[in-house]
């Protein structure tokens, strides 16, 4: 199997084109946020090409791959709170001010590092990674599997969403992480900030998409594929099918973490309510939208959805939820296999009717 | 020189008896046919040898030295065992071609898989095995297949792993006639290179077979033999030949 296939192609060159011609067009075509606004979506883009990596491949339905992001999100954002140093309202030059605000004298342990941006890259990339391996090994050695792991996904999520909200585990309760000032020294308003911020979404979203694409075109991505169509059958051939899910399910969560990490920044918050199980069911959506299985259709079914959010607010501010169910059960009817699905299904019956002569 | 040997296993689910004390002994290069009613204990028996399930008393070897009751499928497999389902289990939405090589012998962990398929020597065997089960086309995707073929494909894999037992439950399940009497002959050329126990309720198959056969009752051997000498068993008529 090729690396780069005719899909890939086809979104990779759009993307490609997005990213140089959004920053041309914004302030004249574009209104002055759209930078900002595209960043996001390529954020939800990369987050559900790391659900269709597990999902679309090795059959694993998780309803938690939020907390994989939101994990990445507070690693960043625990790094910006870092960044404002003295500049908070109550001037703490070592303490954000939540800390402040609850009279604890030092920075817990688990905020030592925040302060290295080297040591947060390399969280952003830990921390989600070593939670998925630790689940996934007591999931996948109990060979649970099918609706009860998806249960469970949700429930993870759904305790990690619960802790975030206390006050005591230090990560800004409720209110979550805000009022971050700068990156690296440079203000994150100030509009080279927002372009570096855009581009590097786009160059995660563009490697994700090629690191899912060379893992899915190995021999591995075939094994993962057996597993996902016939897994007892995989088990007699001799491969170890928790051994290949953990792999998956680990890479994936890196994946969801850096999306998390690069969506905080633009968005200028992070709070407990990024672990809602309703935003890890949202994902699997905007998946099965684009196309499960196609990668490249998973990242424009994240960005198709995020778009008509945005567009409906504006048009139809009482009425978007419903027209945004309305289009999940459109597609569910009369797309089951996606946008990309469908496309792809267009394509032989065009093929057929060329040969038929003339 | 005995390739399996079952000794005294028993195991019970929720007090049912599926396996009792049951003793069985492969030899080397044999081909075995093991009949028996429905319940008998035969998919239990194959679960017992491929480490799925865990036997509540007694002991499974393997070439005499390997404890099969400490190992899962994937160790049983990579150990030599291959089992054919009695429903033909290939991956639908792979080739021809990639099924084989899936189950192609070789290493079977993560890294190696990420590093890629097997050499040129792998394009050869499998060209082999295509052709030994009559499957012209490899880049056909395997749910485009008929039901006999899926069967060949099956059969074809569990070749590819080089297994020293094959443990092959129902082969002619849903085959024509002339498909049965050609797996029938399949298996009986593999014998000797390999040790194979086929699972097998159509009589005229196991006749074809023409080798020593073992039935099963209720979890239990009821006797063993060539087939005219277990057919004239007045207990093996009660039970299983027909009233």
């Amino acid at each position: 199997m090729r690396l780069i296939d005719r899909n890939m192609t086809v979104f990779l060159g759009g993307l490609f084109i997005l990213t140089v011609a959004i920053p041309l067009m914004q302030g004249n075509i574009l209104p002055g946020y759209a930078i900002q606004l595209a960043g996001k979506y390529l954020c939800y883009a990369l987050l559900a090409v790391a659900l269709d990596l597990v999902w679309g491949y090795a059959g694993i339905l998780s309803l938690g791959h939020g907390a994989f992001f939101a994990l990445g999100a507070y690693v960043m954002g625990m790094h910006l709170m870092r960044e404002i140093g003295a500049r908070g309202v109550y001037a703490n030059p070592e303490l954000p001010d939540f800390m402040v605000f609850l009279n604890w004298d030092s920075l817990p342990w688990y905020w030592l590092a925040s302060g290295s941006f080297a040591a947060t890259l390399a969280l952003i990339l830990l921390v989600p990674g070593c939670l998925a391996f630790v689940f996934g090994w007591f999931a996948f050695r109990a060979r649970v599997s099918g609706v009860y792991l998806s249960i469970i996904t949700q429930a993870m999520t759904y305790a990690l969403m619960l802790a975030f909200f206390r006050n005591e585990m230090g990560f800004g309760g409720n209110n979550g992480l805000t009022d971050f000032k700068d990156l690296l020294g440079v203000s994150l308003s100030s509009p080279e900030m927002r372009l570096v911020l855009f581009i590097a979404s786009a160059l995660a979203l563009a490697g994700g998409l090629l690191l899912a694409r060379a893992i899915t075109a190995s021999h591995l991505g075939r094994v993962l594929v057996a597993i996902r169509d016939a897994e007892s059958r995989t088990r007699f051939l001799g491969y170890r099918v928790e051994h290949y899910k953990l792999f998956v399910w680990t890479v994936s969560a890196m994946m969801a973490g850096v999306a998390g990490a690069l969506y905080v920044p633009q968005v200028g918050i992070v709070n407990p309510g990024e672990f809602a199980p309703a935003n890890s069911i949202e994902v699997v959506i905007w998946v099965a939208l684009g196309g499960r299985g196609t990668l490249a259709g998973a990242a424009l079914g994240a960005i198709v959805v995020a778009l008509a959010r945005t567009l409906l607010t504006g048009w139809l501010p009482d009425a978007w939820l419903y027209a945004l169910g309305a289009l999940f059960i459109l597609v569910t009817l009369y797309l089951p296999k996606g946008i990309v699905g469908a496309l792809g299904d267009l394509r032989p019956a065009r093929k057929q009717s060329k040969e038929v002569p003339a | 020189m005995t390739i399996l040997n079952i000794d005294s296993v028993s195991k019970s689910f929720d007090g049912f008896r599926a396996i009792n004390d049951l003793n069985l002994a492969i030899d080397k290069g044999e081909l075995r046919a093991i009949i028996g009613p429905n319940g008998a204990g035969k998919t239990t028996m194959m679960d017992l040898i491929t480490g799925r399930i865990r036997p509540d008393r007694g002991t499974l070897f393997f070439d005499t030295t390997h404890d099969l009751t400490r190992l899962d499928e994937a160790g049983t497999a990579r150990l030599g065992i291959g089992r054919k389902f009695q429903k033909p289990t290939v991956i639908e939405s792979l080739t021809v071609a990639e099924n084989i090589d899936l189950a192609l012998a070789g290493p079977r962990d993560v890294w190696s898989a990420l590093r890629g398929p097997h050499g040129k020597s792998a394009v050869k065997e499998r060209a082999r095995l295509l052709d030994l089960v009559r499957l012209p086309d490899p880049d056909l995707l395997a749910g485009a297949l008929s039901h006999g073929q899926k069967q060949w494909l099956e059969i074809a894999m569990l070749l590819a792993q080089k297994p020293r037992l094959l443990l092959v439950d129902e082969p002619a399940a849903g085959m024509t006639d002339a498909e049965t009497m050609r797996t029938a002959e399949l298996l009986r050329s593999l014998a000797g290179e390999h040790s194979i126990v086929v699972v097998e309720h159509d009589m005229d198959f196991v006749r074809a077979l023409d080798c020593r056969v073992t039935v099963l009752h209720q979890g239990h051997v009821l006797a063993e033999g060539p087939l005219d000498h277990v057919s004239r068993n007045p207990e093996v008529i009660d039970v299983y030949l027909g009233r």
